[in-house]
C-alpha cells in the first residue's frame, strides 16, 4: 500500500468478486446494522440510500463470451495523502480520517448538507438524506441501538461499521487488554457473507489476512488512478473487471 | 445652593435606579431565568446512598458495575435490588414503595438520569475507568454519604439534565492526555 502510513493500523477490507454471488446480504446486513433509512416508494433510486451498493457488471459480449459480476461497493475509506477527497472539501470539518485506525468519519450531526463531500466523492459512496427518516412502527424497536439516526439535511456514508470498533474495544479494555486481536472488530456485511468473499483487517500489519490478500496478482482497487488509495481491494481472475475497475472499455 | 442640591439628589436617585436595575437584571438572569428554563424532577424512589454504604456495606460497584462485554451498567436493573430487597427489609416509606409499586409487579424502576448524552455520542466508561483510571466523581456528583436522592434539573429546551459534560470538556483532557481528538472516538 502506498498512501498515508502514519499509523499502525490501517483498517481494510478485501472481496472477492471471484466467491460474490450478489446475493446482497451484504446490503441487507448494512442496513439493519446502520439504521439507514428507507422510503415507502424506493423507485427512484438516485434517492436511495445505500451505503453499500451491489453493481452489476458484465463484459458487454454475447453468448457464449458473456460473463458477469456482482460488485459490493461499501465506502472505500480512500487513504489519500494528506486527505480523502472528501474531508478535504468539507467546510465544516463533519468527515475526517481518523489517523490512527484510517477510517474516514462522517459525524451526521455536524453536517450543514452542503454535499460537497458527495460531489468529491469519486466513487458515490456518500447519500444525502432528502427526507426526516421514518420506520414503521414495529420495526422502530429493531434500529440498531449503538448507531444514532439521523435527519433531513444531512449527508452520511458507510462507517466500517465504527461503533462495533468502539464496542470491542471496550470489552478489550474491561480484559485488561489494549490491543485488539484479529477478528474482534468486523463490520456486518463482512459478518454476514454467506459466500465467505468479503475479509476483513488490518492492512498495515503484514500477517493479517487482509495484507497477504491485497498482495495477490489477482488484487485491485477502483479507478486506481485517481490516487484516491481506497482501503477496500478487489480479488477477481477476470482481466474484464481489472479493465473495468480501471474505466477502460 | 439650591440648583446644586438639585443636580446632587437626581444623581443619587440616578445612582440608586441604576443599582435597582442592575441587581433586578441579576436576579432575572441568576434565578428566574434559570427557574424557567430548568424543571425540576424527583427520582420514582428516594435512593438513600449513605444506609446502602453504611449499614448494608456495599460499595459503589456493588451496583454500578462492568458487564463482560465491556458496556458499564450505569443504573443497575430491579434485579439487582431484589438480590435484599424481595421483602421490606426496614420500615421506610421508600422501601415499601419499592417493594409494592416494582419488586411485586416486577416493574423496573424508571430511574431518571443526571448524565444522559446525545444519542450520537458514545462514552466508554472502560477507557476512562479502567485504562485512564479516574475516578466516578471526576465527572458525576458524588453521591456518597447523601441520604436523599438529588432533584435531577431538565433543561426544558434540549430535554438534557442540566450539568452534563460539554464537548469542550472532552477535547481538552483528550488534548491534555495525548488522547485521540478524532470523531469517530466518541462518536458514532
Amino acid at each position: 500500500m502506498s498512501g498515508n502510513e502514519s499509523g499502525k493500523i490501517r483498517y481494510g477490507m478485501v472481496i472477492d468478486l471471484d466467491k460474490c454471488t450478489g446475493c446482497m446480504t451484504c446490503a441487507v446486513a448494512c442496513q439493519q446494522e446502520n439504521n439507514v433509512p428507507f422510503r415507502e416508494d424506493e423507485t427512484k433510486k438516485v434517492r436511495s440510500i445505500t451505503w453499500l451498493e451491489v453493481f452489476y457488471l458484465d463484459n458487454g459480449k454475447p453468448y457464449p463470451e458473456h460473463r458477469k459480476a456482482y460488485l459490493p461497493r461499501p465506502c472505500l475509506q480512500c487513504d489519500a495523502d494528506p486527505h480523502p477527497p472528501c474531508t478535504f472539501v468539507c467546510p465544516v470539518n463533519a468527515t475526517q480520517r481518523d489517523e490512527e485506525t484510517g477510517l474516514v468519519a462522517h459525524i451526521p450531526v455536524r453536517c450543514i448538507g452542503c454535499r460537497y463531500c458527495i460531489s468529491a466523492c469519486s466513487y458515490h459512496a456518500r447519500y444525502f438524506n432528502w427526507w426526516d427518516p421514518k420506520w414503521p412502527k414495529a420495526m422502530e424497536e429493531m434500529l440498531t441501538p449503538d448507531v444514532s439516526t439521523r435527519m433531513r439535511g444531512v449527508v452520511e456514508k458507510c462507517t466500517f461499521c465504527v461503533h462495533r470498533l468502539q464496542l470491542a474495544k471496550d470489552k478489550a479494555f474491561v480484559e485488561g487488554r489494549q490491543e485488539l486481536e484479529e477478528g474482534e472488530y468486523v463490520p456486518a456485511c463482512v459478518e454476514a457473507c454467506p459466500a465467505k468473499a468479503m475479509y476483513f483487517g488490518n492492512l498495515a500489519d503484514s500477517h493479517s489476512e487482509v495484507a497477504k490478500l491485497a498482495k495477490s496478482p489477482e488484487a485491485f482497487r477502483l479507478l486506481e488512478k485517481l490516487g484516491t488509495e481506497p482501503k477496500v481491494i478487489y480479488l477477481s481472475s477476470q482481466e474484464w473487471i481489472h479493465k473495468l475497475a480501471d474505466n477502460v472499455v | 445652593m439650591t440648583g446644586e442640591n438639585k443636580q446632587q439628589s437626581s444623581g443619587l436617585l440616578g445612582w440608586v435606579l441604576f443599582v435597582l436595575g442592575f441587581a433586578g437584571a441579576l436576579f432575572v438572569g441568576w434565578i428566574v431565568f434559570p427557574q424557567l428554563l430548568f424543571s425540576t424532577k424527583y427520582q420514582p424512589i428516594n435512593y438513600n446512598h449513605s444506609i446502602h454504604q453504611e449499614e448494608a456495606g456495599l460499595s459503589c460497584e456493588d451496583c454500578h458495575f462492568f458487564l463482560e462485554d465491556g458496556t458499564f451498567a450505569g443504573k443497575p436493573k430491579l434485579s439487582t435490588c431484589v438480590e435484599c430487597h424481595s421483602e421490606p427489609q426496614g420500615e421506610t416509606e421508600d422501601e415499601a414503595k419499592l417493594v409494592s409499586e416494582y419488586v411485586e409487579p416486577e416493574k423496573q424502576i424508571p430511574w431518571i438520569s443526571y448524565s444522559r448524552q446525545p444519542d450520537n455520542v458514545f462514552f466508554s466508561h472502560a477507557a476512562h475507568v479502567r485504562m485512564a483510571e479516574m475516578e466516578c466523581t471526576d465527572c458525576h456528583q458524588d453521591v456518597s454519604g447523601q441520604t436523599k436522592a438529588p432533584p435531577v434539573k431538565i433543561n426544558r429546551l434540549t430535554g438534557y439534565p442540566n450539568g452534563i459534560i460539554k464537548m469542550y470538556v472532552c477535547e481538552n483532557c483528550h488534548v491534555r492526555e495525548n488522547v485521540s481528538n478524532a470523531c469517530d472516538v466518541c462518536h458514532h
